[in-house]
């Protein structure tokens, strides 16, 4: 990445589909970007510090923690945040699962589970609960929702082969 | 209304309260359900997973600014002088506040004082705040503050703070309590013993780090202000702002729909919305404060530090004769602990009982409730000597657990509201497999530990419940859902009620301005607490509702008996659909008011058993939790799907306690040594092991102590996992855990001890 700034400068990038022509402060990480600049309140920010998951989203697919990652280090990139996940109204499956066995408590880091675990399912459609914890292991779940979300990760797949 | 005299016990600690009590309360108590009791997913789930729920870190108002705060460095120091003017002349910085300033603020100085004081008692105590445009703007503002402090000398360990001369926390000394009970004579008792084990214990600090950071965004309705807080209590946090800022209470309101976790440390009005508050007040914007994740780590309360000593001894046949027990606790810089005693006192049948506390202030952050407070660090105590005692006397610990139960409330001699204790035992010891538990040192282990908790809940609370014109229900309360699904459970009772399917009622909470008062959210009450006063809500409507009903069926008003049958109002053959009713009503409304009854005589105590099932490394000092079985009884379930959430979620959380969560300041500094989640380890997915629970007598009724039943759950499940895991790791490696957590050091001294 060239180094810009400082100012504004012009990012392109396609957020749930949608292509993207913003001005944004050099400085900002992608979760500012989404939060504070677009109004996608979906991705939490609860360390700021790439501790926790709250904030993760998915770059090309692939879950990253957004408070971490650059702005400007998404140019030309798919962002996918859980805004993005229903379609029509309906609910991804993975949304669904995590409903269906009460995957979540007070509901602050599920946003960032539910992007884990549709990351890891694009990549390992048949996970077994071990694939799943390590998958999973950098969300923190204050509530101890674990048990819950492995089996709603593993309700959400496509089942053993 | 009529006034009563009872007894009312939150967080473990029990007082006598006159409470005036509204009539028509006293509904029969719930037997036969047809929809309470069955798996229910949240009927408020739909805004958690699709990221649409906008907690307060999410609330965006036109002009609203973003605040941040300048917290001391030092644990104990005098702010000579601070200069802002550098900070002042950033583009985009709209006010900044500290102690040098806050005199502009006129009549609210003093109380402004309070919070930006000139002395600092912690590192993390708040120096100055600012509000910004932007969250990078004030964070850039914060560091061209500069502020001259004279640090001053400073005491961390709760037993140095009370020695004399120990450097003063607070004016007035830094004892913050001193209690001591008795019941018997524990000096004769133990002259005659037959067995008698000593322990002692240190527990650490533990923090509580909900996933949602304390967060307010404070924004002025003309003269009204409107408070979105992340918050345990919102009418608690209205009448602190109201008091503060010299409001009236019908000024403020306060919102929380939507609450990423409490635990304990969000159960009244932080420093932060104040702060919020005023710099709203100073910049005429609303303004968003939402805390870093290492302000949440040193400066928003925890679970406090503990120095134990305990005593049990026994007859030759296993009775307890007594037990002594003292514990030092330190609760930082004007903070609370809950009664580390409490168990010694609750738990088992014994005549000769002798408690004491010593709580010092410390220049730490202030402490406060953590789920179960006081009982958690207790409890470990207590357990890992009884395992002790029954390992001297020759005895199965589940056996000796079984031997000592108490019938009766030991402390106070009440009935219980129900116990079935045994049965909890049994059953665990049954599923974890506890007969072939083995000899001791085998690497693996098997322990155990039981819970006691009171979660009764306590009036006041209401509820309305109104009837709409298509046939849909409306029920509001002033109460709010930290994540324990609070919405849902309120939403089948009053579904239950009202004979309707679950869609046809919605439940509105968490905003002042919506519905009438509820307590905070906390002491495992929401639900003993709000089920009934939601019940009584819609029984009220049902019972007008049949009245218009009968008439507009032509009946006469105490002519044939009209019913409520699956949303539909039925007499004789004649059948009306809720929504033609509603309709012929246009917007006439029935409203049923439902109100919180006093609490009976019988003690609602909560019980359980946990059963670990642990495999040390004796090379490494590791230690892998396979099991846990935990049995429960908490009276009705009204939703199992959410109460297993709380079984589940209460021993991973316990599991951190006893292996992971260490919030220990640096002796030397005071400063935190593991403020951020890298170095304030909580659990993951990986350490989450497997749990299989059990609720005792599920399906029934708790009689006397509510007319739904139900008996809170939301601490009782975390009591018992951190001393079964103790007792499974002392089980395994034949040692005496004297520490929490037991990190893998600690484990390798205690081998090194034991050879």
């Amino acid at each position: 990445m060239l180094l810009r700034g400082p100012g504004k400068v012009e990012l392109e990038v396609t957020i749930n589909g949608g292509p993207h022509r913003i001005w944004v402060e050099p400085r900002r990480t992608l979760l500012e970007l989404l939060r504070l600049d677009l109004g996608l309140m979906g991705a939490k920010e609860s360390c700021g510090e790439g501790h926790c998951g709250a904030c993760t989203v998915l770059v090309d697919a692939k879950p990253v923690y957004a408070c971490l990652l650059p702005a400007l280090d998404v140019e030309g990139r798919e962002v996918t945040t859980i805004e993005g996940l229903a379609v029509d109204g309906r609910l991804h499956s993975v949304q669904q699962a995590f409903l269906d066995v009460d995957a979540l408590q007070c509901g602050y880091c599920t946003p960032g589970q539910i992007m884990a675990v549709v990351g890891l399912l694009a990549r390992n459609p048949r996970p077994s609960a071990d694939d799943v914890r390590m998958a999973l292991s950098g969300n923190l779940c204050r509530c101890g929702c674990y048990p819950r979300i492995i089996r709603a990760a593993l309700h959400a797949s496509a089942g053993p082969e | 209304m009529r006034i009563v005299r009872q007894t009312v016990e939150f967080e473990g600690r029990r007082r006598e309260k006159l409470e005036p009590v509204e009539e028509r309360v006293g509904l029969p108590l719930l037997e036969k359900t047809w929809l309470v009791g069955r798996p229910s997913p949240r009927v408020d789930g739909i805004p958690r997973v699709t990221g649409a729920a906008a907690y307060s870190t999410d609330v965006v108002l036109p002009g609203m600014l973003h605040a941040a705060i300048l917290r001391s460095p030092h644990p104990h120091a005098r702010v000579v002088h601070v200069d802002s003017s550098e900070a002042e002349r950033l583009p985009g910085v709209h006010a900044v506040i500290h102690s040098g300033n806050v005199q502009e603020l006129g009549p609210l100085a003093d109380q402004a004082r309070r919070t930006l004081g000139t002395t600092v008692h912690f590192v993390g105590d708040e120096v100055a705040a600012v509000a910004a445009d932007d969250p990078n703007v004030a964070a850039d503002a914060l560091r061209r503050i500069r502020v001259r402090y004279e640090p001053l000398p400073f005491v961390i360990d709760p037993v140095a703070a009370l020695e004399p001369g120990a450097p003063e926390v607070l004016p007035g000394g830094n004892r913050s309590g001193h209690e001591r009970r008795r019941r018997g004579d524990v000096d004769r008792a133990l002259k005659k013993a037959h067995v008698i084990v000593e322990r002692s214990l240190r527990t650490s600090p533990a923090v509580h780090h909900a996933m949602e950071p304390h967060a307010s965004v404070v924004a002025w309705d003309g003269d009204a202000l409107v408070v979105w807080d992340s918050t345990q209590h919102a009418y608690g946090v209205r009448r602190q702002i109201a008091d503060a800022l010299r409001l009236p209470l019908a000024s403020v309101r306060v919102v929380n729909r939507w609450i990423g976790g409490g635990f304990g440390a969000k159960q009244g009005m932080s420093a932060h919305t104040l702060i919020a508050a005023l710099l709203a007040i100073r910049s005429g914007r609303p303004v968003a404060l939402a805390l870093g994740r290492r302000e949440e780590g040193i400066a928003t309360g925890h679970r406090p530090a503990t120095v134990q000593r305990i005593t049990v001894a026994a007859d030759r046949g296993g009775r307890l004769v007594a037990l002594r027990h003292r514990a030092w606790v330190a609760v930082g810089a004007g903070g609370y602990s809950g009664p580390v005693t409490g168990p010694t006192r609750d738990l088992y049948a014994c005549p000769n009982v002798e408690t004491e506390e010593l709580v010092a202030y410390t220049h730490a952050g202030p402490a406060c409730a953590f789920r179960g407070p006081g009982f958690v660090e207790g409890t470990v105590a207590l357990e890992l000597a009884m395992d002790e005692l029954a390992g001297r006397l020759g005895l199965d610990p589940a056996q000796l657990r079984l031997l000592n139960e108490a019938k009766r409330d030991p402390d106070s001699n009440a009935v219980y509201a129900r116990k079935r204790l045994g049965e909890c035992i049994e059953t665990g010891a049954r599923l974890i497999g506890w007969k072939g538990r083995g000899p001791a040192g085998s690497g693996r282990g098997l322990g155990m530990a039981l819970e006691v908790w009171g979660a009764g809940g306590w009036p006041p609370a209401y509820a309305t419940c109104a009837l709409q014109r298509d046939g849909t229900f409306l029920v509001s309360t002033g109460t709010q859902d930290i994540g324990t699904g609070t919405t849902t459970m309120l939403a089948l009772v009053a579904a239950e009620e009202l004979h309707v399917p679950l869609s046809r009622v919605r439940v509105v909470l968490g905003d002042t301005a919506a519905g009438p008062y509820a307590p905070v959210s906390a002491g495992s009450a929401t639900v003993p607490t709000m089920a009934p006063a939601v019940r009584h809500a819609a029984s009220e409507c049902r019972r007008q509702l049949l009245e218009v009903a009968g008439q507009v069926l032509g009946l006469e008003p105490d002519g044939a008996r009209v019913t409520l049958e699956n949303g539909h109002v039925k007499a004789g053959r004649k059948r009306l659909p809720l929504a033609s009713l509603g309709d012929q009503l246009g917007d006439h409304e029935i409203i049923g008011r439902g109100a919180r009854g006093p609490n009976p005589q019988a003690q609602a105590s909560v019980f359980g058993a946990q059963f670990a099932e642990v495999e040390c490394d004796r090379g490494t000092g590791s230690v892998h939790v396979r099991r846990i079985v935990a049995v429960h009884d908490c009276g009705r379930l009204i939703d199992p799907l959410t109460a297993g959430a709380q079984i589940e979620g209460g021993v991973i959380q316990g599991l951190g306690y006893a292996l992971l969560e260490e919030g220990t300041l640096h002796a030397p500094s005071g400063r935190p040594l593991a403020a951020d989640l890298h170095d304030y380890r909580i659990a993951t997915a990986m350490d989450a092991p497997e749990i299989e629970h059990r609720f005792v007598g599920a399906g029934e009724p708790a009689h006397g102590c509510n007319h739904v039943g139900a008996l809170g759950l939301g601490e009782p499940p975390i009591i018992p996992t951190a001393p079964a895991i103790a007792n499974a790791v002392a089980h395994a490696l034949a040692i005496r855990p004297d520490e929490t957590p037991m990190t893998p050091d600690r484990i390798l001294r205690w081998i090194a001890e034991a050879t």
